[in-house]
């Protein structure tokens, strides 16, 4: 025996060493289940090369960033044009979305709905790769020191591009790309609502697996992140069907063009806390210009006496305003309508200067288009598709908006405008609160806290 | 002190110094991991195998080919995601078949680089293939297409990068 090994004694450790490290993977196949710890070899490899990688990372960031701060400025103002632009046309589209947002809020408030908010992000930059493609992971320059913890989601501005896989020290770890064969992202089809898995094939591209070849799935549709996964936060870009085929055992093979270029990537954010909580809802909205102009401009006295014969009309907002009877649908549209006279000199509407309230309720939100971009500033936003398709109920501008735009009646000759305040009337749970106060303290019906009231009234009060 | 390792046969053999021996794995790794930063494609070139495959045909020693094929071969395996083992495998197998290899024709004559390489790339694609699918079960696939131009594109590396590497050589 022993000269049969000195005789072959190069194959003998040839077939030794190779039963040593097939050994080493029978090993980690059956330890495959227990986690994910971190082997010595790796923590070693890793920490030899990536002092390098950073290195070579920072003072490619360095050259990089003299050349192009400070050099290379081509066409630097003409893109600061476009980039003003720009950021007009986005804040337009802020204001109706803005509106949508709070819309939605409210009703998953109504349905007590949960859903993740990313609530903090740790941006860290790409030092490395794996090296091979049967491996699609990389390197980022950040670890522990920061938070970062194995199976926190990695995004970047086009989407979702991964998640941690290893911390190996204060400032390492590794991320295992969505396109890499052993990963897998729950994901939904973000018009036909259809859900499924995200997968990576083996030459790098992804798929969405588990959906019926009898669904109807057309390409360019984006798919986002159904949050099924427990790691990706839901609605977070993925990127859009490239493809449909029909695929095996009556499965459709969806191919999905990811939305960040997984091969170039550079910086990513890592998620590194995420919220579950309910959607708020902001009630009283936003202080706004007009708000605080209304605070500040001395209070409107209260009206002395009111004609009897004017009585039918009930009144509110003075200090002669009869407690609210509900009748039928009139009820919430009664509450936040001073009388006419009484809001006009705070807000100086009838002078001709309509206040910034006034402009904004004027302003609807399709008109954001249009023309009137600049004069309207973004953080007062959130309130024209309110007041404008609920002209009833605005305060204080109602009594200024009310004597310029004859459009807007008093809301107790209006019964049927109740029918206009479309969501917004069904949306609100807690609408008695704050309906009562504007009855109970006059004076606030002039500020601001009646505001956004008709997105508050009541169900009930609602006509049949 | 320098490593030596020398066969006994009476073709030409070449020692490596120490800091040779351990920083061109260790470049090489960087590289592989570095380099598809900047350009993807090169994801295709696998530097660690060529290197491999540069040791093992110069020292013509069958131990230490397979022992160099499986220590790159596990440093490589440590940079990935996946079990440990699935290239140091490979590149044993390599390392073993380079050197013995080197030992019966000439290596040093281009055409020969460009086709062992080819020949070795492919030997490893295979090895690496079937321990993956057969052992790991993971889900790797076989694109004859792929794996060909990524041996050519291997091979005109080799002839390259070997030629610079033989200016590390010492005569035995």
């Amino acid at each position: 025996m022993d000269n049969l090994l000195s005789r072959h004694r190069n194959v003998s450790i040839l077939v030794a060493v190779l039963f040593a490290q097939v050994l080493g993977l029978a090993v980690q196949v059956k330890r495959d289940s227990s986690g994910q710890e971190t082997r010595l070899i790796r923590l070693w490899v890793v920490e030899a090369v990536t002092p390098f990688e950073k290195s070579l990372a920072w003072i490619q960031n360095t050259t990089g960033g003299i050349f192009h701060n400070y050099i290379y400025l081509r066409g630097v103002r003409a893109e600061n044009r476009q980039l003003k632009q720009q950021i007009e046309d986005m804040r337009l589209q802020q204001v109706r979305l803005e509106e949508d947002a709070s819309q939605a809020r409210r009703l998953q408030l109504l349905l007590g709905f949960k859903e993740k908010f990313i609530q903090k992000t740790v941006p860290a930059q790409v030092i490395g790769t794996s090296g091979t493609e049967q491996s699609r992971s990389v390197y980022i320059d950040k670890g522990f020191a920061d938070g970062i913890k194995p199976d926190q989601a990695v995004i970047t501005a086009e989407g979702i591009v991964g998640k941690i896989l290893h911390v190996y020290d204060d400032h390492t770890s590794s991320m295992l790309l969505v396109n890499d064969t052993s990963s897998g992202v729950g994901v939904i089809l973000e018009s036909s609502r259809i859900q499924g898995v995200l997968r990576g094939m083996p030459n790098g591209q992804l798929t969405v697996e588990k959906i019926l070849s009898d669904e109807s799935i057309q390409p360019g549709e984006r798919v986002l992140t159904s949050g099924g996964d427990q790691i990706f936060p839901k609605g977070l870009g993925v990127g859009v069907v490239s493809a449909v085929k029909p695929g095996k055992d009556s499965f459709l093979d969806v191919r999905v063009k990811p939305g960040a270029n997984l091969s170039r990537l550079e910086e990513v954010l890592v998620i590194t806390h995420v919220e579950n909580r309910s959607p708020s809802v902001d009630v009283t909205g936003p202080v706004r210009a007009a708000d605080i102009l209304a605070q500040r401009l001395p209070s409107v006295p209260d009206k002395p006496a009111v004609d009897p014969s004017l009585k039918p009309v009930p009144k509110v907002g003075g200090a002669t305003a009869t407690p609210l009877k509900p009748v039928g649908g009139q009820a919430a549209t009664q509450q936040p309508k001073p009388a006419q006279g009484d809001a006009v000199q705070p807000v100086k509407t009838a002078t001709g200067n309509p206040p910034l309230d006034s402009k904004k309720s004027s302003l609807p939100t399709g008109s954001a288009a249009t023309g009137t971009k600049s004069a309207l500033p973004p953080a007062t936003a959130s309130a024209p598709q309110a007041s404008s398709s609920t002209p009833n109920a605005t305060t204080p501008s109602p009594a200024g908006a009310s004597a310029q735009n004859p459009a807007v009646k008093p809301a107790s000759t209006t019964p049927a405008a109740t029918g206009t305040v479309k969501p917004a009337v069904a949306q609100a749970p807690v609408p008695n609160k704050t309906v009562a106060p504007a009855h109970r303290d006059p004076d606030k019906s002039a500020g601001p806290a009646s505001q956004n009231k008709p997105q508050t009234a009541p169900v009930e009060d609602k006509p049949e | 002190m320098p490593v030596l390792y020398t066969s006994q046969d009476q073709v030409e053999v070449y020692r490596f110094n120490f800091a040779t021996a351990l920083f061109v794995p260790l470049a090489a790794l960087f590289l592989q991991a570095f380099v598809p930063l900047k350009f993807p494609f090169f994801m295709m070139f696998d530097l660690p195998l060529l290197v491999v495959i540069f040791f093992a045909v110069a020292r013509r020693s069958q131990v230490s080919g397979l022992m160099t094929g499986a220590v790159i071969g596990l440093l490589q395996d440590s940079l990935t995601h996946q079990k440990i083992g699935l290239y140091g495998i490979a590149m044993t197998v390599v390392g073993f078949g380079a050197s013995s290899l080197g030992v019966r024709i000439d290596v040093e004559n281009v055409g020969a680089r460009f086709l062992g390489t080819m020949f070795f790339y492919l030997v490893h694609e295979v090895v690496y293939f079937v321990v993956a699918r057969g052992m790991v079960q993971s889900d790797v696939q076989w694109a004859w297409s792929h794996e060909l131009l990524s041996a050519l594109a291997n091979g005109l590396l080799a002839v390259v990068l070997f030629a610079l590497l033989d200016r590390l050589k010492q005569r035995a």
